[in-house]
């Protein structure tokens, strides 16, 4: 029999049992979209993440006090045992560093912020003028931080847009004073809204310099050290520099831990884009599901037609042409279905895209190949048996009358 | 053409054992046309589908053209089957969802016969069976005697050299039957040897050689 003739049949095999071809078609379809659907919000939340990094810059290498080898978990704290602080003298030296471009001590703490009666709880960043570029800030009014002496705690303060719309109301804000606990700051710059970057919402921050913020929550550490590396190429040799600089400082300890956006990105990436393919691969046990539906759907199929299975060996086909039929007739039910859920599963992430415009939903494209590969593989594992059947026949007790 | 001898089909259902046939001998030579006649269960079906390489006997020997097929293996089987020995059934095995011209191209479907090919040779099929007008009609739609010379086109597509036939009119009235008989006697006038099964005296008079049944043996054999 020739290929195009055993497609040919299996088609109008399958054509002609319209309801049992429809219902696993449709089951096919449905584990091919749920596939599709899945992981393309994984992608989404992978792509989200990736452009909140980026937002961030990825030229970006944060110095955290304390040592740890899994970059980002609270490092001295798991170690219990408490590190050696950061200073802003430490952020000083590490300027010396050629493979930076700019450095940005940064203190963070909470402060209740007051405006005539209003107040409100805020959290304050201590930083420099060069926090601006590093963390790209833009403003809506006014200026940020003025260049000069770190060490000096300047009165001046840039707030977020949300500071200045609830403490100043419709006022302007430039050039009003607000105070942050006992001390007062004048007002000299307005953030644009940001959003929410990694946890971190400028826009309810009030921005001082690092010295004030120092003198405010009485404290010499620093949270972090923000530095800025020249270009993504000169990432490591900052990291290096970062690192050689700080242990010569503390007497020789290796006692910072040194985190780049590149690795960072890369593990998000990483754990995201694991998730995407452990949720699709759950999302494929729905096509074992179908799977199971396929051969059953077969199996009755086998006993409808057993008279015309001992016809076609009467005629003298071989058991193999017969079970190529049965095995082509799944496959074409598969292929069907997957086509269909590839349609259904990508007008679904469309319609999502439609109402979370924020999300960059999107199929992967290993997905694509996947789903329907995994929906035709399943379907000829579970045809296998009915078309062994089926190939086994007897044909008198199949062309006999019951 | 064919010989038998010392043919031996026994069934076992649930403890109970059938002796279906009981050392049948048989020799058809080319060109033959024979009736087997007989009571029911005596055993005719059987043999056709022994003749017809459908089923295997427990003991003896079967020549075909020549060759021992005893022990051939299911492909074999299946090959001699599409290339020797054409099928007519009572209840005509039409497959449903297939148009007239469809069945009949079947057999010449599964021999690997190019397409163009095939719609000749099943157009001169149907209209030498009266069924031209009748190609695109689906078996639901033809009569009881259309829809066995459909099945007596698709037995002859590949020139078989034996037709083997099991109460070919069992389910047609008289004067169907008869049309129907000249249409396997025509395949037979153009050299096929004709083994007809049934239970119709009149019918079994029209061939050349006639086998009478019982209990799983031949107990005549009259040739006319
Ligand atoms: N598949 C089977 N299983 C058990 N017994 C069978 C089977 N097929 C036929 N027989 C028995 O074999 C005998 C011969 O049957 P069969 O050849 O069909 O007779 P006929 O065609 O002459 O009516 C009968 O007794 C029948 O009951
Ligand atoms: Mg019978």
């Amino acid at each position: 029999m020739r290929a195009a003739d055993t497609v040919r049949f299996a088609w109008g095999a399958a054509a002609g049992a319209r309801a049992r071809t429809a219902f696993t078609l449709l089951a096919m379809a449905i584990g091919v979209a749920a596939v599709v659907a899945v992981t393309a919000i994984g992608e989404g939340a992978r792509r989200y993440v990736v452009a909140q990094f980026g937002a961030l810059g990825t030229n970006l290498v944060i110095v955290l006090p304390g040592r740890s080898e899994t970059a980002g978990a609270m490092p001295g704290v798991l170690l219990g045992r408490t590190p050696r602080d950061l200073t802003l003298e430490d952020a000083l030296a590490v300027r010396a560093s050629r493979a930076l471009r700019r450095v940005a001590p940064l203190v963070v703490g909470a402060g209740d912020v007051h405006v005539g009666a209003l107040r409100r709880e805020a959290p304050v960043l201590g930083s420099t003028a060069e926090l601006q570029d590093i963390r790209r800030m833009t403003l809506a009014r006014g200026r940020f931080l003025p260049a000069g002496d770190p060490r000096a705690a300047s009165a001046v303060c840039v707030v977020g847009a949300t500071v200045a719309a609830e403490l100043f109301g419709g006022r302007a804000a430039l050039g009003e004073w607000l105070r942050v606990g006992d001390r007062r700051f004048r007002v000299i710059g307005v953030l644009a809204p940001q959003g929410t970057s990694l946890g971190f919402n400028t826009d309810e921050a009030v921005i001082v310099p690092v010295a004030a913020a120092q003198q405010l929550f009485n404290t010499e550490a620093l949270f972090r050290i923000l530095a800025e590396a020249k270009s993504r190429d000169l990432v490591p040799q900052a990291k290096a520099d970062l690192e050689e600089i700080l242990r010569e400082r503390h007497e020789g300890k290796r006692d910072v831990t040194v985190i780049t956006q590149d690795a960072v990105l890369a593990t998000f990436d990483r754990i995201l884009g694991a998730l995407t393919l452990a949720v699709g691969a759950i999302a494929a046990v729905s096509l074992a599901v179908a799977g199971i539906l396929v051969m059953n759907v077969m199996l009755v199929g086998v006993a409808q037609r057993r008279a015309e299975i001992g016809l076609l060996k009467a005629l003298g086909a071989s058991a193999a042409e017969i079970r190529a039929a049965f095995l082509v007739e799944a496959a074409l039910m598969a292929a069907a279905g997957g086509a269909v859920g590839l349609a259904i599963g990508r007008l679904g992430v469309w319609l999502a895209a439609e109402f979370f415009p924020a999300i960059p939903f999107g199929v992967p494209a290993w997905a694509l190949v996947a789903a329907p590969a995994t929906a035709l593989a399943t379907a000829l594992v579970f045809a296998a048996a009915p078309a062994r059947r089926a190939a086994r026949l007897d044909p008198v007790q199949a062309l006999s009358r019951r | 053409m064919i010989a038998l001898s010392g043919i031996e089909r026994v069934y076992r259902a649930g403890g109970e054992t059938v002796r279906a046939l009981r050392g049948v001998d048989l020799t058809v030579r080319a060109g033959e046309y024979l009736s087997i006649m007989g009571p029911s269960g005596s055993g005719k079906s059987t043999l056709l589908n022994i003749l017809g390489l459908l089923d295997r006997p427990d003991a003896g020997r079967y020549l075909l053209d020549g060759r021992d097929v005893t022990a051939l293996g299911d492909d074999e089987r299946a090959r001699l089957r599409r290339e020797k020995l054409g099928f007519v059934f009572q209840f005509f095995h039409l497959v449903p969802r297939l148009s007239a011209a469809e069945n009949v191209e079947l057999p010449m479907m599964l021999a690997g016969i190019e397409p163009a090919e095939r719609r000749r040779r099943v157009a001169r099929l149907l209209a030498d069976y009266g069924l031209a007008d009748r190609a695109h009609h689906r078996p639901s739609e033809l009569s009881g005697g259309q829809c066995q010379r459909v099945a007596i086109a698709r037995a002859l597509a590949l020139g078989p050299a034996v037709i083997l036939a099991d109460e070919p009119t069992g389910n047609l009235d008289r004067q169907t039957g008869r049309e129907v008989m000249a249409a396997l006697e025509r395949a037979h006038e153009a050299g096929a040897v004709l083994v007809v099964v049934t239970h119709d005296p009149e019918i079994g008079a029209r061939a050349h050689r006639r086998l009478r049944m019982r209990d799983g043996a031949i107990v005549a054999d009259t040739s006319a």
